[in-house]
């Protein structure tokens, strides 16, 4: 089976190391990874301000990029759930490319759902440690994967898991919303961090680069020094 | 940038105010655990939003209909009804009324419809006295402000601050326990209530087999302000109906489970038709104002679906934006997700079109929705319109513009990003975080670190290494 790895531009950009990690856990359980340089970004950033025409030329390069693959596998939630749920919709008025969205659609998958659909749960990871994990939003209500990333972590030895209270509630980070509205964004940052810290753990635990930014953003300045790893770092790390 | 919105002046001022987000934040959790656990104790809940989202979408295409067949029992029972088009028209009909009818005195059980059409300035105008009985209403009006909750008005006030708002009318100091400011609301309200020419409800349901009112409270004033005064208007959305009594049932359900998490509320009540002669109480007339306001117009867009809104306010209870800034911040009658979809819709995007940013996309409002109105796909929509009709600002029109020309092609992208690296190099500290940012950026750093751009792009590594560690550790592939 030969994955095509979609980084996304903020793993590409800013988080290259989520982008290494995935491609060395994908590898070691035995995919041919690739990685199509066509690819930039989803689209999310124009699409979700409501520049559809603009989200729509940026959408259409990573379908050339990626469509080939037999599958397609992205660590974000949320850029998975652009392509599967959004897309087909932004194409709705060319039909050649409603094809191309869809067959895309049907083959892209967030790097935890990815593996839990193959089975693949216990990867033999070692890790010392207590964390919590955020669900990002778009990955839990719009691609509706909650459970997956959860079973991987389980099977992490010495890691131990604890409860977020209020786990539904949005990290505030929202796209071009954390800028937009700046001083809500940062008093929902500000209440899941009081939430993360009164938990005590060392890693704060996500599958979406974009809401751990903003909260590790917001705990460092802050000053607090919880650990913020995306899910797939923390398998790489506990393999090695 | 040309300074703060008026919008967002109110939402700063709401950020900066520790009593309100303390107090809807306790109100908030307080009804969103109340709406969780009274669905996990119907049992198959998804089934009833089925079944409500199915009645609703039916009801409101073919509202003509049903409409028409209200109309049709309300005169048939006696009551009169009004068609108004417009905000104007349903407040000159209950003008008019009340002038005909020598009113100087009217009491209101809660209606956001009557907020939406300024219903008690227009009275007030005219020298008629408005006493709201709602509890929260009561409370807000004595304050001069405006409800900023669909189902819980004061939801921003805690109880000192009622204390001193009933102590200022009773013209002494009253103790702030629960029991004796509602013993003092209760003794003030009588009083209003036995002068009243007019009662003035909402309605939460119009049967449309019947022809009758459903109300729903828990303070048993929407009876006595549709029973006691010899007049009783009820102002009402044109979308509010269910075809019979069997689908009232299940809106009833997921209505009262999913504001309060009650199974049911302390009263409801149905009305149909003024008094008949036998009865023993009940007003003399029954009228009716179906308000349109801008609701037709919707029928056959892309929004149709928000007509499916039952008014529950579980929106507003589950919105993380809401629960930061309260409701008076929207600047609108109707807050938090539902009042950033419907305001823009009925008002207009030219003076309402920051709303629909209001939100981070994050669909809570959507997955709590007991009729399953897709209020966050709703809210994208509203901004591909903005953008469509070229109301969003000249620089991001640009910006984006530019974003596209770059994200289209990775040569431009990475050029772009390996020039942001070089450009933040003098702003980062040792880490490599941004503490201050220039420009879009800045909202950001205000509060939060930003990344630099790495130095190396996971794709750089790719070239120089990732593509050539190729294979597997035992060189098979899956």
């Amino acid at each position: 089976m030969r994955v095509g790895i979609f980084a996304t531009c903020l793993v590409d950009v800013f988080f290259p190391e989520v982008g290494i990690s995935m491609v060395r856990v994908l590898r070691r359980l035995g995919f041919d990874v690739d990685f199509p340089e066509g690819q930039t970004c989803c689209g999310q950033p124009a699409f979700n301000t409501g520049y559809w025409a603009e989200g729509r030329r940026v959408a259409k390069g990573l379908i050339r990029a990626m469509e080939s693959y037999d599958a397609v596998v992205t660590p974000s939630g949320s850029c998975a759930a652009m392509v599967r749920r959004m897309y087909p919709r932004l194409m709705d008025e060319e039909p050649e490319w409603k094809r191309r969205a869809e067959h895309l659609a049907a083959r892209c998958f967030e790097f935890s759902e990815f593996l839990v659909q193959r089975g693949l749960v216990d990867l033999g990871a070692r890790l010392e440690g207590t964390a919590v994990y955020h669900h990002s939003c778009h990955m839990r209500r719009d691609l509706q994967v909650t459970e997956a990333p959860l079973r991987l972590l389980a099977h992490v030895r010495g890691l131990t898991l604890k409860a977020l209270p209020h786990p539904e509630d949005c990290c505030g980070f929202g796209g071009t919303f954390a800028v937009k509205m700046g001083g809500i964004s940062t008093a929902m940052a500000d209440e899941k961090v009081d939430h993360i810290l009164s938990t005590g753990v060392d890693f704060l635990l996500g599958s979406d680069m974009g809401c751990l930014m903003n909260l590790g953003g917001r705990l460092s300045r802050r000053g607090e020094s919880v650990e913020v790893l995306h899910v797939v770092q923390l398998l790489d790390r506990g393999l090695n | 940038m040309n300074g703060k919105s008026a919008f967002q002046e109110r939402v700063g001022k709401a950020l900066e105010d520790d009593f309100l987000r303390r107090s809807v934040r306790e109100t908030q959790d307080r009804l969103r655990g109340g709406r969780v656990a009274a669905a996990a104790d119907w049992g198959d809940w998804e089934a009833l939003r089925t079944r409500g989202e199915a009645i609703r979408r039916h009801t409101v295409e073919h509202l003509d209909v049903y409409l028409d067949r209200f109309a049709t029992r309300v005169e048939e029972a006696g009551g009169h009804i009004f068609f108004a088009d417009t905000a104007e028209d349903a407040r000159r009909y209950i003008l008019q009324l009340a002038v005909a009818k020598g009113v100087s005195s009217v009491v209101k059980s809660k209606s956001m419809v009557s907020e939406e059409i300024g219903l008690n300035h227009a009275l007030e105008a005219e020298g008629v006295e408005v006493t709201e009985t709602d509890l929260g209403e009561f409370i807000i009006q004595l304050a001069g402000e405006t409800p900023s909750h669909i189902i819980a008005p004061a939801i921003h006030k805690n109880r000192k601050q009622v204390a001193e708002l009933f102590s200022r009318e009773a013209g002494r100091t009253l103790s702030d326990a629960t029991e004796a400011l509602t013993a003092y609301a209760r003794r003030r309200l009588r009083e209003k209530f036995l002068r009243a020419d007019m009662g003035i409800t909402g309605c939460n349901f119009g049967v449309a087999e019947s022809g009758s009112v459903v109300l729903v409270s828990n303070e048993g004033n929407a009876r006595l302000t549709s029973s006691l005064p010899r007049i009783h208007v009820v102002v009402m959305g044109m979308e509010r109906l269910v075809p019979r009594w069997k689908d009232l049932d299940v809106l009833l359900t997921l209505l009262t489970r999913s504001a309060t998490g009650q199974k049911i509320t302390s009263y409801v009540t149905a009305i149909t038709g003024p008094r008949r002669s036998g009865d023993a109480d009940g007003p003399e007339e029954l009228h009716i104002v179906v308000v349109d306001n801008g609701r037709s117009a919707l029928l056959g867009t892309k929004y149709q679906h928000v007509l499916h809104c039952i008014r529950c306010g579980a929106c507003l209870n589950v919105c993380p934006v809401y629960r930061h800034i309260g409701g008076h911040a929207y600047g609108s009658v109707y807050s938090g997700p539902i009042g950033a979809v419907l305001t823009p819709l009925l008002n207009g995007l030219e003076k309402y079109g920051e709303l629909p940013y209001a939100s981070s996309l994050c669909g809570a409002c959507t997955e709590a929705c007991p009729v399953r109105i897709p209020l966050h796909e709703l809210l994208l929509e509203l901004r591909r319109d903005q953008v469509e009709e070229g109301l969003s600002p000249r620089v991001e029109q640009m910006a984006f513009r530019g974003f596209a020309w770059m994200a289209e092609d990775p040569k431009r992208f990475f050029a772009a990003a390996k020039l942001g690296q070089w450009l933040t190099r003098p702003l980062a500290d040792e880490a490599g975080r941004l503490k201050k940012g220039m420009g879009p950026l800045s909202p950001w750093t205000e509060s939060r670190d930003f990344p630099r751009p790495a130095s190396q792009a996971f794709r750089d590594w790719w070239r120089r290494e990732g593509r050539r560690e190729g294979g597997t550790d035992d060189g098979s592939t899956r």
